[in-house]
């Protein structure tokens, strides 16, 4: 045999073993993470009733929101011994989403709750749907047509930024700072989302006489939360306070900010993730509060869409039917609240 | 690609001008323009010393912002290591960000990080160098253009790292991975001197070694370089594992720093290494480029990230210059070769 081969059959043995020491670090036992409705309150809707299938169709998850609406719709239908629920896969882009909610519609499914790729982009297959027949829940990325949805139910991105800055005005303001620098690190710029959650933010401080000092957009990802912190925290050498829009990019936020051994200021976060409630919960960092934006409405959207389903209203209301449109409210999570909350953390 | 190929023709098979053997090394082409990128450096912090003034005149915030510039430019840095030599050698390696990725990913699985620190740099360096071999072979021996080759492993190996982490942000546990980017090594970040370590190991091997000068000659011209005996595809194959070991290194340095990995981690960094070694002289058709020229490359990109940070400018601006950059530059390569009044009679 000569050296060289011999040299072969080692290397070969070597990427042999490594790939089998790798296999074994590859499974990853990641726990039920869901926030879902029991339906065990005594609520005389819980008791089972007609029988609802749902079709459901959410874009694939390139974040951890995304992933939990899925994951919480799932969970929410398993709760019902009524309900069925049929995932179409979104594919890849809005086109590929419109092709696979006419599959869904040619299936006759009772309900449709959707999360679409672009409320716009998929507007005419809402429209669509609701010609079939079947009533459509528009979840959290608006269709801009009324007739395109049965139910409406989505997050308040302008009311994080208000719930945001009031948070910070209210707290700065009992300090007594008199012109405080705040900082500000947004998601991806140019999505409507951030530009609104800038928006609210801006009008509240605004209401206190204050502005945002810097701006440094990072991407929702820890890494670059974290490259937008260090930057940010350069310009600043001295800060009041700081809002991040989003806690998966604030897991980075806060790695820059221990990294750079600073701790004079107070950070508010965004969308309320389980790691921010907890870190908000031990007060040991600079995160102080969160704003929600919690993906439970993708529990509380196959909840309503059971009841559209079953042509019940709300029990709470007077009215016989569901409403067509609800916005949730972003409420701050602090200290004092956050045991309440723990249990919407995604 | 195939353009700047036919129409920059370099002389073949030069030999890389970091530190050539020549006796008047200070009027090689290599130091001019590494003085040339220097003098933006300059021209930067002097940009950055008359817009704020009074961050500049505190000997400690010079000091600090020195060493965020360098530790901000290290993971990018490591990567651009090896898409020097991958550029050099004729080829192009697209799927550096994505390799960051499934390395950073691979490396932070509840799995992996049971095996403490060791365990999860063994896997995130063997995950890269493992990926990058399947490139070179795929480019090597399956003949496919290096272009599609990394193109589809971009794709494939985000796809994977999105598998692995079922989309959610992998946080790190381990005390000693999260250290790397909190330790200074008298008074030098560890992060620096990982950088530092990797561009020096670079240089030794492009300049001083049988391999380095294999490389020049395979991407100057891959024909007479196998007509003289180098065997250019096994040379490519490892061109490419060299790219993957780099990404597997620099993986390990954005977990630290942003203590946590998922797969939308190093979003866009193939551009920014690409970039990077362009405007530090190494042309896109190969057989030329220096590794000195490459990290001060990366220091322009992030000295401008610094210089717009300071100065709360918007990051489309800054996005522009960046452009307007990397324009320039190419612009200086193509003068090199044919003068002004030959490319005006065109």
């Amino acid at each position: 045999m000569s050296a060289l081969s011999r040299r072969h059959i080692l290397f070969g043995g070597a990427a042999v073993s490594a790939g089998a020491v790798l296999t074994a670090c590859t499974s990853n036992s990641t726990g039920g993470n869901t926030q879902i409705n029991k339906a065990d309150n005594g609520n005389a809707n819980a008791a089972a009733g007609q029988k609802v299938i749902i079709g459901f169709s959410a874009p694939a998850a390139d974040h951890g929101w995304v992933a939990a609406i899925t994951s919480n719709a799932k969970a929410q239908a398993g709760v019902y011994s009524d309900v069925e629920l049929r995932t179409v896969e979104a594919g890849v882009d809005a086109a590929a989403q419109r092709a696979a909610i006419s599959t869904l519609v040619a299936q006759k499914p009772n309900v449709i709750v959707m999360l679409p790729y672009d409320g716009k982009e998929l507007n005419a297959a809402g429209l669509e749907a609701m010609k079939a027949g079947i009533p459509v829940v528009n979840l959290d990325r608006a269709f801009p047509s009324a007739n395109a949805y049965r139910l409406q139910i989505k997050g308040d991105n302008y009311g994080m930024g208000l719930a945001a800055g009031a948070y910070i005005g209210e707290k700065l303001k009992a300090k007594g700072v008199s012109s405080p620098l705040i900082g500000e690190i947004p998601g991806i710029d140019s999505l409507e989302l951030t530009q609104e959650r800038t928006r609210g933010f801006n009008t509240a401080l605004a209401a206190y006489g204050f502005k945002v000092a810097n701006r440094r957009p990072a991407e929702f990802t820890a890494d670059s939360g974290q490259a937008a912190a260090t930057a940010l925290l350069q310009a600043l050498p001295k800060m009041d306070a700081l809002w991040n829009h989003d806690d998966d990019q604030g897991i980075g936020v806060l790695a820059a900010i221990k990294q750079s051994g600073r701790s004079e200021f107070f950070m508010v976060g965004g969308a309320g993730s389980k790691a921010a409630i907890a870190a908000i919960t031990a007060d040991n960092s600079v995160l102080k509060a969160t704003v929600t934006y919690s993906p439970s409405m993708a529990s509380s959207a196959i909840a309503l869409a059971r009841l559209i389903g079953q042509n019940k209203g709300m029990s709470d209301l007077v009215e016989l039917q569901v409403p067509k449109e609800i916005t949730l409210s972003s409420e701050t999570i602090t200290k004092d609240n956050a045991a309440k909350y723990a249990k919407l953390g995604f | 690609m195939e353009q700047t190929r036919s129409r920059v023709e370099p002389p073949p098979a030069k030999a890389g001008t970091d530190g050539g053997a020549g006796t008047s090394w200070w009027r090689e082409e290599g130091f001019l323009r590494n003085m040339g990128l220097v003098g933006v450096l300059v021209v930067l912090v002097i940009i950055g010393i008359v817009t704020r003034p009074e961050l500049y005149g505190d000997a400690g915030w010079v000091k600090n912002n020195v060493f965020t510039i360098l530790q901000q430019a290290s993971a990018i840095g490591v990567v651009t290591v090896g898409m020097t030599f991958v550029i050099i050698g004729g080829g192009i390696d697209l799927s550096v960000g994505a390799i960051i990725a499934i390395a950073g990913v691979w490396s932070t699985t509840v799995a992996t990080q049971s095996y403490g620190a060791a365990g999860m740099i063994f896997t995130a360096l063997v995950v890269g160098i493992v990926v990058g071999l399947v490139n070179g072979v795929l480019i090597s021996y399956g003949r496919l253009v290096p272009f599609i080759a990394t193109l589809a492993m971009m794709v494939a190996a985000r796809g994977l790292a999105a598998q692995i982490s079922g989309k959610q942000t992998q946080v790190s546990a381990n005390a000693t991975i999260n250290g790397i980017a909190t330790t200074k090594i008298v008074g030098i970040p560890l992060l620096v001197i990982i950088l530092a370590v990797v561009v020096a190991a670079g240089w030794v091997l492009l300049n001083r070694t049988t391999f380095g000068r294999r490389t020049v000659a395979v991407g100057g011209n891959p024909e007479a370089a196998r007509l003289a005996g180098i065997n250019v595809r096994r040379h490519t194959v490892l061109l490419y594992a060299l790219s993957g070991l780099c990404c597997g290194i620099a993986a390990i340095m954005l977990t630290s720093q942003a203590t946590s990995a998922q797969a939308a981690m190093a979003n866009l960094y193939e551009l920014d290494a690409i970039a990077a070694a362009i405007i530090g002289g190494t042309l896109l058709s190969g057989g030329r480029g220096t590794i000195v020229g490459a990290l001060f490359g990366v220091l322009v990109f992030s000295t401008i990230t610094n210089l717009f940070a300071i100065n709360n400018l918007s990051t489309e601006v800054q996005n522009m210059v960046k452009g307007g950059i990397i324009v320039a530059a190419v612009l200086v390569q193509q003068f090199r070769y044919r003068s002004l009044t030959h490319l005006l009679k065109r």
